[in-house]
C-alpha cells in the first residue's frame, strides 16, 4: 500500500497533465496554474526539512570533532545570523538590521560567489590543456578544430587569413550543430521514455528500488 | 482750438484703429504643412485560435505611408458596438500588421476593432472591423503532431515491453560509464573511502534530475551490499527529501536498514557556487574514491569535475546539458552523454520491462533518422517540400 498510493497518484496526475498539454481551455489552464502553486507550497515544507538536515549534519560534525569541524560553527552562525537579520530587518524600527543583512549579502556572499565563479577560468585552462593533448586522432582533430574556432573569434585570426572566421563559423554551424542536434534527439526521446516509464509505473527506482 | 484738439484726437483714434485692422501691418501666420497619412485598411478580427479564450487577433494592411517612414506605429482600438466609443486595446510599432488582444472582457460577445495609424504629426483612423467573438478551445490543433508522435512512441515502447515480458532477450550495447559503476563501488570499498553522488543542481521538475535519482537507487543498493559509505549532497530541498527516501528504501530492500546512515544524504545550500564550493570541500576532506555527477549541471560542472580529478577519484558523470558535456568528457573518466543518462536505470537493473523501453527508444530514433533522410531527399528534389516539413514539425 505504501508503494501503491504514490504509483496511483503518479499515474492519475501523469495522464491528466499529458491531456492538459493538449487542452488550452480556461479550466485546464487554471488547474495547471494551481498545481504550480502547490509545488511552491510543497517546496516551502521541503525547505524546513532541508534546514533541519543542514543543522543536523553540522551539529554532528562539531560533536564528533570531524576534520575542519570549526567550519561547521561558521556555517551555523552564518545561518542563524542571516535568518535573524532577514526576519527582523523588516520590522519597523529595526531597519538597520535589514541594512546589515543587505551589506552582508552584497559585500560577503556575492563576492564569495563571484570568486568561486572566477576560479572557473583557471579550471578551464587546465581542462583545455588536458583535452588538447593530441594523443589520439580524435584528440588531434579536436585540437585543430578548437584552435581554428579560437582564432576565428579574435581579430588576430582574420589578420592571419580573412577566411579563418568563416571556417570557424562553419565548424560551429555545421559539424558542431549536427552533433548537438543528434544528442538532442536522443535526449528528447530519453525524457519522453523516462516520463512514460514513471507514469505507467514501469520505472520504480524513484520509490527506492524494485517496487515489489 | 477745442475743435482742433478734438479733430486731432479723432484722427489719432482712426489712425490707431486703421493700423490695428490693416492686413499689411498684422504679423503673417506661420506656414504649417501637416503631412496627412493614410489609415490602415482591410481590418480583420478573428478569435485567437488554440487558447483559453478572452483573446481576439486583429490584422490589417499596413498604411501605404509606412514605406515613406511616416508611420510610427498602430493603436488598436476596441468597442462593443460598431459606432460606439472605442478604447485603446494595444499598440504595436510600425512593421507589425497584427495584434493579439489578450484582454477581451468577455467570451462569446461581439467586439469591433479599429486601427489608428500614428504618424509623427498626424493620425489616421481605419474603418471598423467585422465583429469577432473570443472563445476557448478544447484542443490545441497546433500540437496535433506532438500528440501523434507521443502515441506512436508509446505504441512502439509497448510492443517492446510486451516482447520483453514474453521472455525475448533484448540486446543492449555496452555503455562503458555504466559498466564501470560496479567497479567504481568495488574500488571505494577496497580503499575504505566513501562514494560521492551529486544528483545535479536542478529541481525535481527536471527529467534529468529524476533520471539521476533513478540511478541513485541502483548505486545505493550496491553501496548497501558492499557496506560502502555514501555521501549525497543536495542543492534543491525537494530533491534532497526524495533522495533521502530513495537511499533509505534501497538499503531496506537489500536487507541492510542498519547500514543506512540518515546523515549520508544531506542538504548543502541553494546557492550555485556555494554548492560547488561545499562539494569541493567534501572532496578535499573526505577524499571519496568515486564521484558520480549525474543530472543537470551548469557552470559549476567543471569546478566539481576538476577538483574531483585532482583528488584522484574515479569519476562518472552524465548530463543532458550539452554545454557541460565537453567539461565532463575532459575531466571525468566516464561520461554518460545525453540519452545514456536516461538509459542508465534500465542498464543497471537489467529489468526486462525497462530494457523494453530502451529498445523502443532505439527504434523510435531509427524512425526519426529515416524521416530525416526522406525529408532531406524530398527537400533537395523540391525546395517547397522543406517548407511543408517545417510547418508539420512546428509545435504550438
Amino acid at each position: 500500500m505504501k508503494r501503491q498510493i504514490p504509483l496511483i497518484i503518479v499515474l492519475t496526475l501523469g495522464i491528466f497533465f499529458f491531456i492538459q498539454f493538449f487542452v488550452p481551455s480556461q479550466i485546464s489552464t487554471n488547474i495547471y496554474q494551481t498545481t504550480l502553486q502547490w509545488t511552491l507550497v510543497i517546496s516551502a515544507f521541503a525547505i524546513v526539512l532541508a534546514i533541519g538536515s543542514l543543522v543536523n549534519h553540522h551539529m554532528l560534525k562539531i560533536k564528533r570533532r570531524k576534520p575542519h569541524w570549526w567550519n561547521s560553527i561558521v556555517t551555523l552562525v552564518a545561518l542563524v545570523v542571516m535568518a535573524l537579520l532577514g526576519i527582523f530587518g523588516r520590522v519597523k524600527g529595526l531597519e538597520p538590521l535589514g541594512e546589515l543583512y543587505r551589506k552582508l549579502f552584497h559585500y560577503v556572499q556575492s563576492p564569495m560567489d563571484q570568486a568561486m565563479f572566477a576560479i572557473l577560468a583557471f579550471y578551464m585552462a587546465s581542462a583545455a590543456y588536458r583535452a588538447f593533448r593530441a594523443r589520439s586522432q580524435e584528440a588531434a582533430l579536436l585540437l585543430i578544430s578548437g584552435f581554428i574556432v579560437m582564432l576565428g573569434v579574435i581579430p588576430f585570426g582574420s589578420m592571419i587569413w580573412s577566411k579563418i572566421p568563416d571556417i570557424a563559423e562553419w565548424i560551429m554551424m555545421v559539424p558542431n550543430m549536427a552533433a548537438k542536434r543528434g544528442i538532442l534527439f536522443g535526449v528528447g526521446l530519453g525524457m519522453t521514455a523516462t516520463s512514460l516509464k514513471i507514469i505507467l509505473g514501469i520505472e520504480r527506482s524513484w520509490l527506492g528500488g524494485g517496487g515489489k | 482750438m477745442r475743435l482742433k484738439i478734438t479733430g486731432l484726437l479723432l484722427m489719432l483714434c482712426w489712425a490707431t484703429a486703421a493700423m490695428a485692422a490693416s492686413p499689411v501691418t498684422a504679423a503673417p501666420p506661420e506656414a504649417v504643412s501637416v503631412a496627412v497619412i493614410a489609415p490602415p485598411s482591410d481590418i480583420k478580427a478573428v478569435d485567437t485560435p488554440n487558447d483559453a479564450g478572452h483573446a481576439i487577433t486583429v490584422s490589417w494592411q499596413a498604411s501605404p505611408d509606412e514605406a515613406q517612414k511616416l508611420i510610427e506605429g498602430y493603436e488598436v482600438l476596441r468597442s462593443e458596438i460598431s459606432d460606439g466609443e472605442f478604447v485603446k486595446a494595444g499598440y504595436v510599432p510600425y512593421g507589425f500588421t497584427s495584434f493579439d488582444d489578450q484582454d477581451v472582457p468577455a467570451n462569446g460577445k461581439d467586439y469591433f476593432y479599429r486601427v489608428r495609424a500614428v504618424g509623427r504629426e498626424s493620425q489616421a483612423l481605419s474603418a471598423v472591423s467585422n465583429p469577432a467573438r473570443a472563445s476557448e478551445q478544447w484542443f490545441n490543433t497546433l500540437r496535433i503532431n506532438a500528440l501523434i508522435s507521443c502515441i506512436l512512441f508509446t505504441i512502439i515502447v509497448m510492443i517492446f515491453i510486451a516482447r520483453a515480458r514474453s521472455g525475448q532477450s533484448l540486446f543492449i550495447r555496452r555503455i562503458a560509464g555504466l559498466a564501470a559503476v560496479e567497479e567504481a563501488v568495488g574500488r571505494a570499498t577496497e580503499m575504505g573511502r566513501p562514494i560521492l553522488y551529486v544528483p545535479g543542481i536542478s529541481t525535481i521538475a527536471d527529467v534529468a534530475t529524476i533520471a539521476a535519482l533513478n540511478i541513485l537507487g541502483q548505486v545505493a543498493k550496491k553501496t548497501a551490499e558492499y557496506d560502502t559509505p555514501l555521501l549525497v549532497p543536495n542543492k534543491d530541498p525537494v530533491v534532497f527529501t526524495v533522495a533521502q527516501e530513495i537511499v533509505k528504501e534501497a538499503y531496506n530492500e537489500i536487507g541492510r536498514p542498519d547500514a543506512y546512515n540518515h546523515d549520508s544524504v544531506f542538504y548543502l545550500t541553494d546557492s550555485q557556487m556555494g554548492f560547488a564550493s561545499g562539494v569541493d570541500g567534501i572532496m578535499a576532506r573526505e577524499k571519496p574514491a568515486t564521484n558520480f555527477f549525474l543530472g543537470m549541471f551548469y557552470a559549476e560542472s567543471l569546478i566539481l569535475a576538476e577538483t574531483g580529478a585532482e583528488t584522484g577519484a574515479i569519476q562518472i558523470a552524465g548530463t543532458d546539458a550539452i554545454h557541460q558535456l565537453p567539461f565532463f568528457i575532459t575531466a571525468c573518466d566516464y561520461t554518460l552523454i545525453g540519452e545514456e543518462l536516461y538509459a542508465a536505470s534500465a542498464y543497471l537493473s537489467r529489468e526486462p520491462m525497462l530494457l523494453g523501453t530502451l529498445k523502443g527508444q532505439d527504434w523510435s530514433k531509427a524512425i526519426i533518422v529515416l524521416l530525416l533522410i526522406i525529408g532531406l531527399a524530398a527537400s533537395l528534389i523540391n525546395p517547397g517540400i522543406r517548407v511543408i516539413i517545417l510547418q508539420m514539425l512546428r509545435v504550438g
